[in-house]
């Protein structure tokens, strides 16, 4: 155990979220590439904190935002969703694209 | 509390569990159908010698996985609990350790209710979810509460801080709550309308045999651990006059457990859309006040 | 034995990850990514962190409960009985993420990283609670308001209904 095999940990899950965000049609598979994604900064966070600076709590505190920011982004992701299956029955980002803006 | 348990204390565990779990439901069968001390083993039996029956199509990979993460939530919760004055896993974040445990239970019914492949086990399911996030925050104030009032998170050390006066006396709401989250904990009685017999037996409807057996086997452990975990945060712990204190645990855990099982068969079961209402509207309030009283105290 | 546990569930994470846009049932997928998800939180509690990691615990089983019902409600094929992909730019998208991985990785074993300052406290959780109800407590403030936020701003938008409407049921006024 060292902060290199967490950082990689970190890495490889945030790969895997970022193939999932780009390629996948459905906004909920989407986001779960998203939490993915989060999900290697948990570890990235805890292992910062862990082996650089643990005498401050500041890593520990960027793990409690990032848990925070996965149910934010969760139950925003699930209500835009709603709202666009309601308006015109689409649950897929490429029918959605006139919402960039 | 002790660093180190010795090691024969991981095995003691899962066979204390399920002792206290056969005789919870031994005494359900005694009170409701009348049945012996032996009529839990006799069904054991049966169900084990019965043959499987499946759903076309079932996806058993996620059925096994739900049915067998019931017992195996209900050990681990019980892993912190301490039973006289050490728990056998040190952890000393136990209160939110339980909690996590406790929530299994939600994964493992609706795994077992979507996997089968079937309507009425699917709606069962389902139902656990809405009664979960019903009953969860009025909870997790309630065991919030007990924890301010020790000013810890260890189990042990929440036990300790009611030498004088247990907790169930002056934080009687979030006692109440407690009681009352860990039927809907166990899908109990009451809070069974997952299981209903208006679904025909819910997301239980279409488990046979052996994995029935561990299904029920594991809602009798989480329905213990329920009862044992109140006697740490509430009930004093271990305190006592003239026994040792894992004697007063046994006699505590049993008192609740008794109450619990006894609840089963004197209440109606609650349609969860209704206690969904009570519980934001009535429970989260009162134990968010019973957490600001118990914070006013504790700060002066 | 920590190593060992730690490369266990490493690869386990991983392996759960990539497995969410692998199978075909979504309630495979997301229980995959639940596993994930898990591994991570016992990852956490081999840092010390152990309140951390069982809070990690705790909220991704509710939230990835709460997330089947949606991805059942959503998806087409939800039980993943005919074998379908839903994806596009795949190929790009492999590209994508295997140079993300590559330049990352050359990073994380290339950069000297700071010597570790500071010595574990004996209880994480506790530092934790004095340090967002202290110094940074303008960061938990921040995150009370960005949940109460999210909350209202989901409810207006996930909501058929509008101010004015009133549930077919009543009298007065159905929609």
């Amino acid at each position: 155990m060292s902060l290199d095999a967490f950082l990689l940990l970190a890495a490889a899950l945030f790969s895997v979220g970022l193939y999932g965000a780009l390629s996948q049609q459905s906004i909920v598979m989407l986001m779960m590439g998203l939490e993915l994604m989060i999900n290697a900064l948990l570890v990235a966070g805890g292992a910062f904190w862990f082996y650089v600076a643990p005498g401050t709590a500041d890593g520990q505190v960027l793990v409690l935002v990032a848990v925070t920011v996965m149910a934010l982004e969760m139950a925003m992701g699930f209500a835009v969703v709603t709202a666009l299956l309601r308006a015109r029955d689409v649950d897929t980002t490429d029918d959605a694209g006139d919402l960039k803006g | 509390m002790s660093e180190t348990t010795p090691a024969w204390t991981v095995v003691a565990l899962p066979l204390v569990l399920a002792g206290l779990a056969y005789s919870a439901a031994a005494m359900d069968a005694g009170l409701r159908s009348g049945g012996g001390i032996a009529a839990p083993l006799r069904e054991g039996v049966r169900l084990i010698v019965q043959q499987r029956r499946r759903m076309h199509a079932a996806d058993m990979l996620l059925v096994r996985a739900g049915v067998l993460s019931l017992p195996v939530a209900a050990v681990l919760a019980a892993a912190v609990i301490p039973l006289g004055r050490t728990a056998v896993w040190d952890l000393r974040v136990g209160v939110v350790w339980f909690n996590a445990m406790e929530v299994v239970a939600w994964a493992s019914l609706w795994l077992a209710g979507w996997g089968v492949n079937s309507a009425f086990p699917l709606v069962g399911g389902y139902r656990l979810v809405a009664q979960g996030l019903a009953y969860e925050l009025p909870h997790m104030f309630a065991l919030i509460t007990a924890a301010l009032g020790a000013g810890s998170l260890d189990f042990g050390e929440v036990a300790a801080a009611q030498h004088g006066l247990w907790f169930a006396v002056w934080m009687p709401v979030a006692f109440a709550v407690y009681l009352l989250s860990a039927l809907a904990m166990a899908f109990w009685g009451p809070m069974g309308h997952p299981l209903a017999d208006d679904l025909a037996g819910g997301a239980a409807a279409e488990l046979s045999g052996p994995d029935r057996l561990v299904f029920f086997a594991g809602r009798s452990a989480l329905l213990t651990v329920a009862a044992a975990a109140a006697v740490p945060l509430f009930l004093g712990g271990a305190s006592g006059p003239w026994l040792p204190g894992w004697a007063w645990s046994l006699v505590k855990t049993y008192a609740v457990l008794a109450l619990l099982v006894w609840v089963r068969g004197r209440f109606p079961v609650l349609r969860m859309d209704r206690f969904m209402a009570a519980a934001w509207l009535v429970l989260i309030p009162a134990a968010l006040l019973q957490a600001l009283v118990v914070g006013i105290v504790v700060l002066t | 034995m920590q190593a060992v546990a730690f490369w266990i569930l490493a690869v386990a994470a991983a392996g759960s990850g990539a497995a969410v846009f692998a199978v075909d049932s979504m309630a495979r997928a997301t229980f995959a990514l639940l596993a994930s998800f898990l591994c991570v939180g016992v990852e956490l509690l081999l840092l010390d962190l152990r309140y951390l990691g069982v809070l990690v615990v705790l909220m991704m089983i509710m939230e990835m409960l709460v997330m089947a019902v949606f991805m059942i409600m959503y998806m087409m094929n939800p039980g993943g009985l005919m074998p379908m992909t839903m994806v596009h730019n795949h190929r790009w998208a492999i590209g994508i993420s295997a140079a993300v991985f590559a330049a990352l990785a050359a990073g994380i074993l290339l950069i000297p990283w700071p010597k570790r300052q500071g010595t574990v406290p004996r209880d994480p959780a506790f530092s934790l609670g004095q340090a967002i109800m202290g110094p940074k407590m303008l960061v938990m403030m921040v995150v009370g308001i960005a949940i109460l936020a999210t909350m209202i701003a989901s409810v207006v938008l996930a909501t058929g209904r509008g101010r004015y409407d009133r549930s077919p049921g009543r009298e007065d006024g159905a929609k």
